[in-house]
């Protein structure tokens, strides 16, 4: 009565239907935190879209059979237009998610969102009390408020999910994350780890976690699932570093969902940017479904195509799709690689060896996300 | 969970919507981030609560729309309830 669309469609002839937009309403954001997954190059206020450019966004994504939209930024609530921004993503008929660090909302423009529909708020932790989560996100006062938005939420009826990204300098304190989770009467907790991307690779050494670490904090999970089943649903992203196999990244290249930033460009995933051989389009040039079928870097990793050994004669090739192609890119220098997490991927010891040095690296200091922060922090590097 | 009792209205709590899918010709039920794909007879049972008819009545609604045997109904939209309840996509209010 219930199993997902899962009917067997031809891999390379059919395309997908997308069912998740992410759409990055702003790079702004009063917090810093230094896994950020915006690019190292922020996109300027000037440049965004405006409210209504965004509607037509929402009414083309439910078009083309998109159920949830995922309204983030950058911290969303630092456009003063999100009430009307949120409600056409809900007269276009989508679920609407707000992606928030809870800083910018006020009771009273919470209240309001509410009143137009908002279908469900994921809030961030950046750790589990003041002085830890203040220092990660780089901004005095942030935990605080985060506490006072999730009463609100809860106030509403509104369901909540925190999200709590995990590295080295907090994951040893998952169990405290977990119950503080339960408190503010969340439903879902995403427990993800930090994908070293952007801003979160330039901060490798202070973030990667011990592969002692890792593993306790799976074992926390599995042990948390079964105590709280039916209070709490825990999302688990591991550290894939220390994994086996990569993860399915994406639910695969362009076949679930797509992200548009917030000047419009769109891509298949939120970091794809960092493949820097793909070449991307943008709504206000061409039509999002003409994007979604036909764009050069939605075409490019699609389906199965384009693999190489060992993920062409691989037995899992549709299970996690070659991994993720912005991991495959930034160790290999060709996003059709392998994602050198695979334990099959020749470059395998390479990124572990790497992620294993870096673990125990004693550089706790971060490069915090700021306009031009990537550039100063490199400039200060020694040459090499 | 047990099973629902006649007097127990079955609704949707805020956050879970049904939506029909004109792409995909489908409802879905809609919660955070999941999207349940309906038969159509799943379809029929979650439009029937509109949070005040109680499992008996939404039984008997059913019933007469589908011309078809309330003890049948009951079994069926009763076992699909209660697993959308273990997923908490619909609640229950006595």
């Amino acid at each position: 009565m219930n199993a997902p669309g899962n009917e067997p469609v031809d891999i390379e002839t059919a395309i997908p239907i997308p069912m998740a937009m992410l759409a990055e309403l702003t790079h702004r954001c009063p917090l810093k935190c230094p896994y950020c997954s915006n690019p190292l190059e922020l996109t300027r206020r000037s440049a965004e879209l405006s409210a209504e450019e965004w509607v037509e966004v929402f009414r083309q994504a439910a078009a083309l059979g998109v159920l949830h939209v995922h309204l983030s930024g950058g911290e969303p609530a630092s456009r003063k237009d999100l009430g009307e921004i949120t409600t056409g993503a809900v007269e276009a008929g989508l679920y609407t998610n707000l992606i928030t660090s809870g800083v910018g909302l006020t009771e009273a423009n919470f209240a309001d969102l509410a009143a137009r529909g908002l279908d469900h708020v994921q809030l961030s932790v950046q750790g589990v009390d003041a002085e830890a989560a203040d220092r990660i996100g780089g901004f005095r006062g942030g935990f605080d408020t985060k506490m006072r938005v999730a009463d609100w939420v809860a106030r509403e009826g509104i369901p909540l999910t925190i999200n709590a990204v995990m590295h080295r300098q907090n994951l040893d304190r998952l169990p405290e994350t977990i119950e503080l989770a339960v408190k503010l009467g969340a439903r879902r907790l995403e427990v993800a780890n930090t994908q070293y991307h952007g801003w979160a690779d330039l901060n490798r050494a202070a973030l990667m976690p011990t592969p002692e670490q890792a593993k306790r904090a799976s074992e926390v999970v599995a042990e948390t699932r079964e105590r709280l089943k039916g209070t709490l649903v825990i999302d688990y992203v591991p550290p894939d570093h220390f994994a086996k196999y990569p993860k399915p990244c994406m639910g695969g290249w362009s076949r679930v969902g797509l992200c548009v930033k917030p000047e419009g460009k769109v891509l298949p995933c939120h970091a794809a940017e960092t493949i820097t051989t793909l070449e991307f389009q943008n709504v206000r040039d061409v039509p999002l479904e003409e994007i979604w079928k036909k764009g050069p870097a939605f075409t490019a990793y699609r389906g199965t195509h384009w693999m190489q050994e060992p993920c062409n004669s691989c037995e899992r090739k549709t299970k996690d799709w070659g991994g993720c192609r912005c991991q495959a890119f930034a160790w290999t220098g060709d996003a059709a690689a392998t994602d050198p997490v695979c334990t099959l991927s020749p470059e395998h010891a390479r990124m572990r060896a790497a992620a294993e040095t870096d673990s125990a690296a004693h550089a706790d200091e971060f490069v915090y996300r700021t306009i031009g922060g990537a550039d100063r922090a490199r400039a200060k590097e020694p040459a090499s | 969970m047990t099973a629902l009792a006649d007097s127990d209205i079955p609704f949707l709590p805020r956050g879970v919507r049904l939506r029909h899918c004109d792409v995909r010709k489908a409802w879905f039920l809609l919660a955070p981030e999941r999207a349940v794909k309906l038969d159509p007879v799943g379809a029929h049972v979650l439009q029937a609560l509109d949070g005040e008819r109680d499992f008996a009545a939404v039984v008997g609604h059913l019933a007469a729309q589908f011309d078809a045997p309330q003890d049948r109904i009951a079994t069926d939209a009763g076992a699909f309830l209660t697993e959308m309840r273990n997923r908490r996509m619909v609640e229950v209010r006595s």
